[in-house]
């Protein structure tokens, strides 16, 4: 019985502060282009956005993994999504920013910077507003996506960054 | 609210361990000097009374009960009441075995094997008894039990207390006082079921005695107001056969039990009442070990006292974390430090928000300061992860001890510089190096007594295990007197082997080098002890690998010396920054055997487009880093370019740069821990500028190569 009753205390709380939008339920995405693109990541597993510094290559490595950069004394790889993802034009000017992203679960704890072309808002989103990505899959492998959410005219991507960190592309097919 | 004990768990199991080590150093130099100071004997016991007193409160009472058998021993040894023989000491060492296995296992939340313990408590009571038939790993002799409670009657039996171990004698009988509490049978617990049981043990006899039985009117129908007193007679069973019978209503009743008529004559009254005590307390024990759930094993099954400590080691998990002690002055000098750091952070802060050109020679000093401040802070928290290798050589007293008693022979340990420092990761990797060349020093090195008697050498072989810093390195050296390398039979086995050509000249070092190749053992006999398992391969193998070097130094009849050259710590290393096209990379200084310009009369086309450099007699392959990485150089043409020349595993190899830049040390960053594992690259560090750097991996960079000159071959053929 008393748990129902919190349940409640809590939702007439959010009654009241709604219109407020840093609390909200469900989750918060970062939201940045690439290309003409909209995509997001949970906003709690981005750590910083930098800008773009031209990093150290690794040897022999993929092509959109462009290298690796000092962030604090830890080594961070930087992947572009842009080539990862086959969209837009892989310039680098002075808006080409890099959010870092970390993750720190039982099986990864890793931290890496990606590239995109901007950053754009903070998207405040329910559970049962993502919708499952459609069967027609483009150059995105679909085990990288998490779900679709419309945002006005757009569509944004939402991405499983435990996927993208894990770099565990054998079973990621393209 | 109950406070969360596992927390503190981590630190009982380090304390304990450390405990261990303390008891068995103090033991080891006990037996060594033969006389029992009682602040050793005072040492040992405080150990394990802390040990005892961590299990307790934490609920481990495996450990506890064990420890409390020891503590027994001890404190009559504390108290002048028992010398420390040579078998008690022996029983002691292998209890500090035990309880380092029964501690791991608790840390990996793994079952306590007690049949170790049982063994050993067992070997101790008989001590405590002063019975002074030889300890040996051999379980007390019981007789068959004849209870019809068969499956405890193990666990209760290992722990027979011997002075109450009934002989033959048919005078001697058990008198058992039994008076239980009037709500006794409420418990469902019926006296005339115990008796029944009782009856089975022998022939027995009961008196009731009814003199508590109130008057009518106060009886209650369910209290016994009865007690017996019984006679238990022809019996084999032991003081805890009986206490067994009683184990149900043991917290009910009132239970006296003695031995008594015969030849009775007890050897020692002080011995017998410990022992009392310590049989009680082995009751409480007994419980414990029949609730868990354990097999019944019969008594024959002798557990052997020794093997389980190498079998649980390999397949010991590391769950938790290792943690790392330090010394408070370690930690007080870094607290200055940083002080310092502040300071002189503040001062260049103040400076910089209001700063004039006239100001500048103050700025200088200031960051000059600054300078001085993190590299001694550097050096400190370095310093941290020293420790001193005396952890490391610490095993090798005991471990000595039981080979040389295994092979019967004399052989002195003599240890110097155990103060030498040396990194926490280093002296983890090197502990098991460091036995293997002990084992084999022993084993192959020294000669039996006879054989040095006859050689007109000491009859007791010595062993030196000594460490020093030299230059930037630490060198540990395992030397022995004994009957050194035959160059002349090392060379015949690797011309059988088919290693070396009969004809191959080699100086004596190449012939030592010959004992690190796989498969080579000169080892006669395949012992126990060494000559099979891993071999000096693995030994070089993992010294490489922290970057270091083995050097043999041997005198036919006068000796062994093995030198172990390491790096202080795998966290900084020496390294030549070298440039390709836009990339620095770091070569690690070891590696590196000469830097030069290439001459090109001196490079060789081979073998269809094989770049091979003439280095005076050697043909040293060329590696294009620009090609191996997948980069752009400046200069590709090999003539007139730079060569690193680097070895590895015996290999060399040079390595095309465009520029050689420097020197410096380097911390290395892991690059696995947000990406992967990268070929030919062994780690990163940040320079000076705050960039990233590479530092090469010399073995894994020839491997990939020459994978890829493979691959090559075979798609041209192809």
């Amino acid at each position: 019985m008393s748990i129902e009753v919190t349940d409640q205390a809590i939702s007439d709380q959010e009654l009241r502060l709604e219109g407020i939008d840093f609390i909200t339920s469900g989750d918060q995405y970062l939201t940045f282009t690439l290309g003409a693109e909209h995509y997001g990541v949970n906003v709690l597993n981005v750590n910083e956005i930098r800008g773009w510094d031209s990093p150290t290559l690794i040897p022999n490595a993929p092509k959109h993994i462009k290298g690796v950069t000092n962030l604090r004394g830890t080594i961070v790889p930087i992947i572009d999504l842009r080539i990862q993802f086959q969209v837009g034009d892989v310039t680098y000017t002075e808006t080409t920013v890099v959010i870092v992203v970390s993750l720190e679960n039982e099986q990864l704890n890793r931290t890496m910077g990606f590239v995109v072309d901007a950053v754009s808002d903070v998207l405040n989103t329910e559970e049962s507003e993502i919708k499952s990505p459609s069967s027609f899959g483009g150059y995105v492998p679909a085990a990288y996506v998490k779900g679709l959410v419309n945002v006005g005219a757009n569509v944004v991507t939402l991405l499983n960054i435990e996927q993208l960190l894990s770099l565990d592309e054998d079973h990621v097919e393209h | 609210m109950s406070i969360d004990m596992e927390q503190f768990y981590e630190v009982f199991f380090e304390e304990s361990l450390e405990g261990l080590d303390i008891m068995e150093q103090s033991l080891l130099s006990i037996s060594k000097n033969e006389n029992c100071d009682l602040e050793v004997i005072n040492t040992i016991f405080r150990a394990a009374h802390s040990i005892k007193g961590g299990s307790g409160t934490f609920g481990f009472n495996d450990v506890a009960n064990f420890t409390h058998v020891l503590e027994t021993l001890l404190d009559e040894a504390r108290e002048g009441k028992r010398q420390l023989t040579e078998e008690c000491i022996e029983l002691l060492l292998q209890s500090c075995d035990c309880l380092r296995e029964m501690i791991s296992a608790l840390q990996n939340k793994k079952n306590i094997n007690l049949q170790q313990s049982e063994s050993l408590i067992a070997g101790f009571n008989r001590i405590l008894s002063n019975e002074q038939e030889t300890i040996s790993t051999e379980q007390p002799k019981t007789t068959a039990p004849t209870s019809s409670t068969g499956s405890v009657s193990m666990s209760s039996k290992s722990k027979t207390n011997s002075p109450l171990e009934p002989n033959n004698d048919d005078n001697q009988y058990w008198q058992i006082e039994f008076v239980p509490q009037p709500q006794i049978l409420m418990t469902g617990n019926e006296p005339a079921r115990l008796f029944r049981e009782l009856s089975t043990l022998g022939e027995l006899t009961t008196t009731a005695m009814v003199e508590d039985i109130p008057a009518f009117a106060d009886l209650t129908v369910d209290e016994c107001f009865i007690s017996w007193s019984l006679e238990l007679r022809n019996s084999t069973a032991t003081k805890d056969d009986i206490l067994e019978v009683f184990d149900w209503v043991i917290d009910e009743c009132t239970l006296e039990i003695n031995l008594l008529g015969g030849s009775e004559s007890a050897p020692e009254n002080d011995a017998v009442e410990a022992l009392v005590d310590s049989g009680n307390e082995a009751t409480a024990s007994t419980t414990v070990a029949t609730l868990a759930p354990k097999e019944t094993h019969s008594a024959t099954e002798n557990p052997q006292t020794k093997k389980p400590t190498t079998a649980d080691k390999s397949t010991n998990t590391n769950s938790s974390s290792s943690s790392i002690r330090v010394g408070i002055d370690k930690v007080d000098s870094l607290i200055n430090l940083v002080g310092e750091l502040v300071i002189t952070q503040s001062m260049l802060s103040e400076l910089g928000s209001n700063f004039e050109m006239s100001k500048l020679e103050k700025l200088a000093t200031g960051l000059e300061q600054l300078l001085q401040n993190t590299k001694e802070l550097q050096e400190s928290v370095m310093r941290i992860r020293m420790l001193p290798i005396s952890f490391a050589f610490n095993r090798f007293p005991r471990m000595i001890r039981d080979l040389a008693i295994k092979i019967d022979k004399k052989v002195d340990l003599q240890i110097h510089g155990e103060s030498t420092e040396l990194d926490k990761t280093v002296m983890e990797q090197i502990s098991d190096p460091l036995v293997h060349l002990v084992r084999n020093a022993i084993d192959h090195g020294i000669e039996t007594a006879q054989e040095r008697i006859a050689k007109g050498k000491p009859e007791q072989g010595t062993i030196r295990l000594d460490a020093y810093h030299q230059g930037g390195n630490i060198v540990i050296e395992v030397g022995d007197d004994g009957k050194g390398l035959n160059t002349d039979v090392i060379r015949r086995k690797a011309i059988e082997k088919g290693m070396i050509d009969s004809d191959t000249q080699l100086s004596n070092q190449e012939i030592y080098d010959l004992l690190f190749q796989p498969g080579f053992s000169t080892a006669a006999q395949v012992s126990d002890i060494s000559g099979r398992g891993v071999g000096m391969d693995v030994v070089k193998r993992n010294i490489t690998s922290l970057g270091g070097r083995i050097v043999i130094d041997s005198q036919v009849n006068i000796g062994t010396t093995i030198k172990v050259h390491l790096p202080l710590t795998l966290a900084i290393l020496d390294g030549q920054l070298v440039r390709v096209g836009e990339q620095v990379y770091i070569i690690p200084l070891i590696a590196i055997v000469e830097s030069l310009q290439v001459k090109s009369e001196l490079v060789n086309r081979v073998s269809g487009d094989m770049v091979l450099y003439r280095l005076r007699e050697d043909n040293v392959p060329i590696i294009r880093l620009y090609k191996e990485f997948g980069i752009n150089a400046d200069n590709t043409v090999i003539e007139n370019a730079l060569l690193v020349v680097v070895e590895a595993d015996g290999q060399k190899v040079g390595l095309l740069v465009d520029d050689l830049l420097g020197q410096q040390q380097v911390v290395v960053k892991s690059l696995e821990s947000n990406y992967k594992r990268v070929v030919g690259i062994s780690g990163a560090t940040i320079l000076g500028d705050g960039s990233v750097s590479m530092i090469l991996d010399i073995p894994g960079l020839i491997t990939s190569a020459s994978k890829r000159s493979k691959r090559h071959q075979q798609t041209k053929a192809a």
